[in-house]
């Protein structure tokens, strides 16, 4: 079993498995209701001119989240 | 409350194809409003199913129904308290999963679903299968293949929901699954407590209540502590424990458990045989993966897009002008028409002035909206807009604002010469509830394009040289403070952490042009209707100030007697004499018959003392300038003519902004005199030539120039009684206020008048230095302005800073409120942004004085 690592930290075009959300509140809610939970598998497809938000391709569509967003979601390759 | 069984609500996520499947049912059949005191869209129309009708509601496009936005709160509200017979869900066939997360939040709560698996096209081209069979073997619900796009399937859903809906009645058992152990426990400990209590059982399902309070769902607790507060408080303690323990040994909380079963049953569903084959790098996805690689790169997306913005604004607001221009002429040729219609009096004064100039002001922005939504229609559908947020994100983050907060400022005139009306309205594409007000209050301080004529002619007058430089800045500071202001607000009135900004970015797709066009038109209409409103009540009462108190019967009777007077002389002039002549035959003549015996009498005497007149200096010479500008008008056309007389128009106007000893005037001069000559060599030109030289002789003839001089005694007049009016009155009084930054009364009333409309500002000027109406020509106000002492460079800069600040024009106020959904926003902004002005202008006077 790899490390845990922050979602942040990905390169454009990796792939990984959430792990864990530490997002409470309207937050969590929010990511959660766009289907980031634990188990499912995420790929960076992209990033902003200036490295951030980040674009995310899981569940057969493309998510984008702030660093920040992304600090509350840990992931393992 | 009874179940509407005829109702049918559309419920979906956004980009799942639901508004489109919503127009093909309705068609023009639908209206829009707005859910009481929020901003959210109520769209509600009727469709035809198998011989009987139905009232379709179109749900706002939401995620989820955890409420917690707008939207969902009120996706939730409608589907507990309107209780639609049944609801049909559009989803995404593609992306099946996540559609499947709202659908699921929606069986919990007992209401009878159909499934649309729309997109059903670009899922077969996936290779994506959907088994209806199995999933309907499996949770019990109806599931039809659409392609809401093309149409196909969309009767049969419409028909198989209705046909649940007679079935059902708006309300069936709720779906329980399971959320592990724990949670399972607690739910069969306080579903109990909520039956006992019947607390929100009306609405709800009992289990389903509990599970809110485990979720701490904020709407139904407060809810629930209305109805029964000891209940509420017991389900509280409950929830508690649960939280505590979850908490200690999962490291994790209620909402997140629940959220991971959801998601953990929908998957497992789709494993049972419901979803095969799918090939994500295929097709719609992988296009728009490419296109993606192009348009959000990091060097290349910017430019791009900042190409795209610049089209927009070019569209919006150069295109624009065209319609603009009909819609101006037409208003101008109305007020002609009921200028001579009616008797001279306070009535045509306030139809015309008041009413037709106020009306027209509002329907003037009109084809500026319809052109801007049909734009904005384009980039959201197309899945651009998504993009636009995503790569302004990091920059409009730092001021509190959201990435999609630069659309609204471009169109108020982030690019010089836009508008506040549309640009405040084009925030709508803003989800996030607290960047959006910021962006609605700061929008206005951009260099919109009715404040640049203020703008060229201080800038011209007073800083000759830098003209394009002082623009430039102008504009820049509208941004400066525009993003300061947001960032100050965002700290201050509209605190709060930034909204969540998770988005998707939904694949690029053409837009329909029957989408674009009825949601362009639903806002079209929207803004004539309250826009249109309120503005005819200001413009009324805006005329009253300008016009009341009129002038005291003496001063009045001075101007009637010097008028009097040139009338006395000029009538000796048999010119003059004649044109009084033939002018009251004229009138006769019309009062007549065409068959009167006496008209061909009159025509022929009027004839007769036409041509007499024609045979006057002054008359010959309107004759020949009238013959030589026929004779010019018959010309073939010659663009090479045309560019010379533009070039020349161009450099006299600039040099009229130099003085002679200024260093390049003597160049332009040059410069001109050689087009001029040019120009004078092409057969149109060389007639121009003639004809100037014909009216400067006709000007200088006696009679003529006592006509011009009673011109200049009415615009005395004009300029007295605005002085003696509330306005001007105000204007006086505001002089000990407006001191410190440099203002005077003129000024403070064209201020006051701007507030109204920033293009009034010139013309208020104007009247106020007794020119009269101020036209295309506005020389011989800067010549005023020059040759004033008062003004100085201080006031000039105290000036342009003002007007670029200062209170936002009585429609984008009205608009303001609209979009903000409350009086309070449109006050905070005329008060905040004068005193904000005000502020700068003292600062900016005091120092350069």
């Amino acid at each position: 079993m790899m490390e845990q690592m922050s979602l942040r930290r990905l390169d454009e075009g990796q792939a990984a498995v959430i792990s864990t959300i530490t997002a409470e509140g309207e937050m969590g809610r929010r990511i959660r209701d766009m289907g980031l939970v634990p188990g499912v598998s995420v790929q960076v497809v992209g990033r902003a001119p200036l490295r951030d938000p980040v674009a995310l391709r899981l569940l057969g569509f493309t998510l984008t989240l702030r660093n920040s967003e992304a600090d509350f979601i840990k992931v393992t390759q | 409350m009874p179940a509407a069984q005829n109702t049918i609500a559309i419920a979906g996520n956004p980009n799942s194809g639901k508004t489109t499947a919503f127009n093909r049912y309705t068609g023009s059949r639908q209206h829009v409003g707005n859910y009481p005191g929020i901003t959210v869209e109520k769209k509600a129309g009727t469709a035809h199913v198998d011989g009987k009708t139905v009232t379709l509601v179109d749900l706002p496009g939401t995620y989820s129904l955890t409420a917690y936005s707008l939207e969902e709160v009120v996706a939730r509200k409608v589907l507990a308290e309107e209780r639609p017979g049944a609801v049909l869900d559009v989803i995404n066939a593609s992306v099946l999963e996540r559609n499947l997360y709202l659908t699921l939040q929606m069986l919990e709560m007992g209401i009878p679903v159909v499934l649309a698996l729309n997109m059903m096209d670009e899922a077969r081209d996936q290779g994506i299968i959907i088994d209806e069979k199995r999933l309907e073997e499996l949770i019990g619900i109806k599931a039809v293949p659409t392609v809401a796009r093309t149409g196909e399937g969309l009767p049969k859903a419409l028909a198989e929901t209705l046909k649940l809906a007679e079935e059902k009645k708006g309300r069936t058992a709720p779906l329980e699954i399971s959320y592990g152990p724990e949670i399972d426990a607690t739910l069969k400990e306080m579903t109990p407590l909520v039956e006992e209590a019947e607390l929100l059982t009306h609405k709800y399902p009992s289990r389903w209540v509990a599970l809110k309070y485990l979720e701490r769902d904020e709407d139904i607790i407060s809810q629930g502590r209305v109805a029964s507060a000891t209940t509420s408080a017991a389900l509280e303690k409950i929830t508690a424990r649960l939280s505590d323990h979850i908490k200690t040994t999962l490291h994790s909380y209620p909402e997140a458990l629940i959220a991971d079963y959801r998601y953990g049953y929908i998957s497992s569903l789709l494993r049972q045989g419901v979803l095969k084959g799918v090939d994500e790098m295929k097709n719609r996805i992988a296009y728009s993966d490419k296109m993606d690689k192009v348009l959000t790169h990091r060097i290349l997306g910017p430019v791009i897009m900042i190409g795209v913005l610049y089209a927009m604004y070019y569209l919006t607001i150069e295109i624009g002008d065209y319609p603009l221009g009909w819609v101006e002429n037409f208003f101008e040729w109305l007020d002609g028409a009921v200028g001579a219609t009616l008797p001279d009096g306070l009535l045509k004064s306030m139809i015309t002035s008041g009413v037709i100039g106020g009306v027209g002001g509002v329907l003037g922005f009109v084809p500026l909206i319809v052109i801007m939504f049909m734009l904005i229609a384009f980039m959201e559908d197309s899945g651009y807009m998504a993009r636009v947020a995503y790569m302004w994100d990091r920059i409009f983050r730092f001021f509190g604002l959201h990435g999609a907060s630069i659309m609204p400022f471009i169109i108020s005139g982030g690019i010089a010469g836009g508008c506040a009306v549309p640009g405040v309205m084009a925030t709508r594409t803003l989800r996030s509830p607290r960047e959006r007000l910021a962006t609605i209050l700061t929008a206005p301080f951009m260099a919109c394009g009715a404040k640049m004529p203020v703008f060229l002619l201080f800038v011209g007058i007073f800083f000759e040289e830098d003209k394009a430089l002082i623009m430039l800045l102008l504009s820049l500071t509208g941004w400066a403070v525009a993003l300061l202001v947001a960032r100050l607000l965002r700290s201050t009135l509209i605190r709060g952490a930034s909204t969540p900004f998770v988005m998707e970015l939904p694949p690029y797709r053409l837009p329909t042009l029957s989408g674009m066009l009825i949601h362009t038109w639903e806002r079209a209409w929207q803004y004539i209707k309250k826009a249109g409103t309120i503005i005819l009540a200001i413009s009324i009462l805006l005329w009253a100030a300008m016009s009341f108190p009129s002038l005291p019967d003496d001063v009045s009777a001075g101007f009637a007697e010097k008028k009097a007077s040139i009338e006395g002389e000029l009538s000796a002039f048999p010119h003059r004499k004649l044109s009084d002549e033939i002018a009251g035959m004229e009138e006769e003549l019309d009062g007549l018959g065409a068959n009167d015996p006496k008209a061909a009498e009159l025509r022929a005497r009027i004839d007769e003392l036409t041509a007499q007149r024609d045979a006057l200096p002054a008359g010959k010479l309107q004759v020949e300038i009238d013959e030589l500008t026929a004779q010019k008008d018959a010309l073939p056309k010659d663009p090479a003519a045309d560019k010379l007389r533009e070039q020349v128009a161009k450099l006299s106007e600039s040099l009229e902004w130099l003085k002679p000893e200024d260093a390049g005037a003597k160049a332009m001069q040059r410069q001109l005199d050689e087009l001029s000559e040019a120009l004078e060599k092409t057969p149109s030109g060389a007639i121009e030539a003639v004809i100037g030289l014909k009216q400067k002789e006709r000007d200088a003839l006696p009679e003529i120039r006592l006509e011009a001089k009673i011109t200049e005694i009415e615009n005395e007049k004009a300029a007295q009684a605005l002085s003696h009016s509330l306005a001007g009155r105000v204007g006086a009084a505001l002089e000990r206020i407006t001191a410190p930054a440099g203002f005077d009364w003129r000024t403070n009333i064209a201020l006051v008048g701007g507030i109204a409309a920033k293009e009034v500002v010139i013309s208020t000027l104007g009247t106020a230095y007794s020119l009269g109406e101020i036209g295309d020509d506005e020389h011989s106000l800067a010549d005023r302005i020059r040759a004033d002492s008062h003004w100085t460079k201080a006031n000039a800069v105290a000036l342009l800073l003002f007007t670029l600040l200062y209170s936002p024009c009585f429609v984008t106020l009205v608009v303001i409120k609209q979009e903000s959904g409350s009086w309070k926003w449109l006050f905070f902004s005329l008060v905040f942004n004068l005193a904000l002005a005000y502020s700068v202008a003292v600062a900016a006077y005091q120092t350069l004085a």
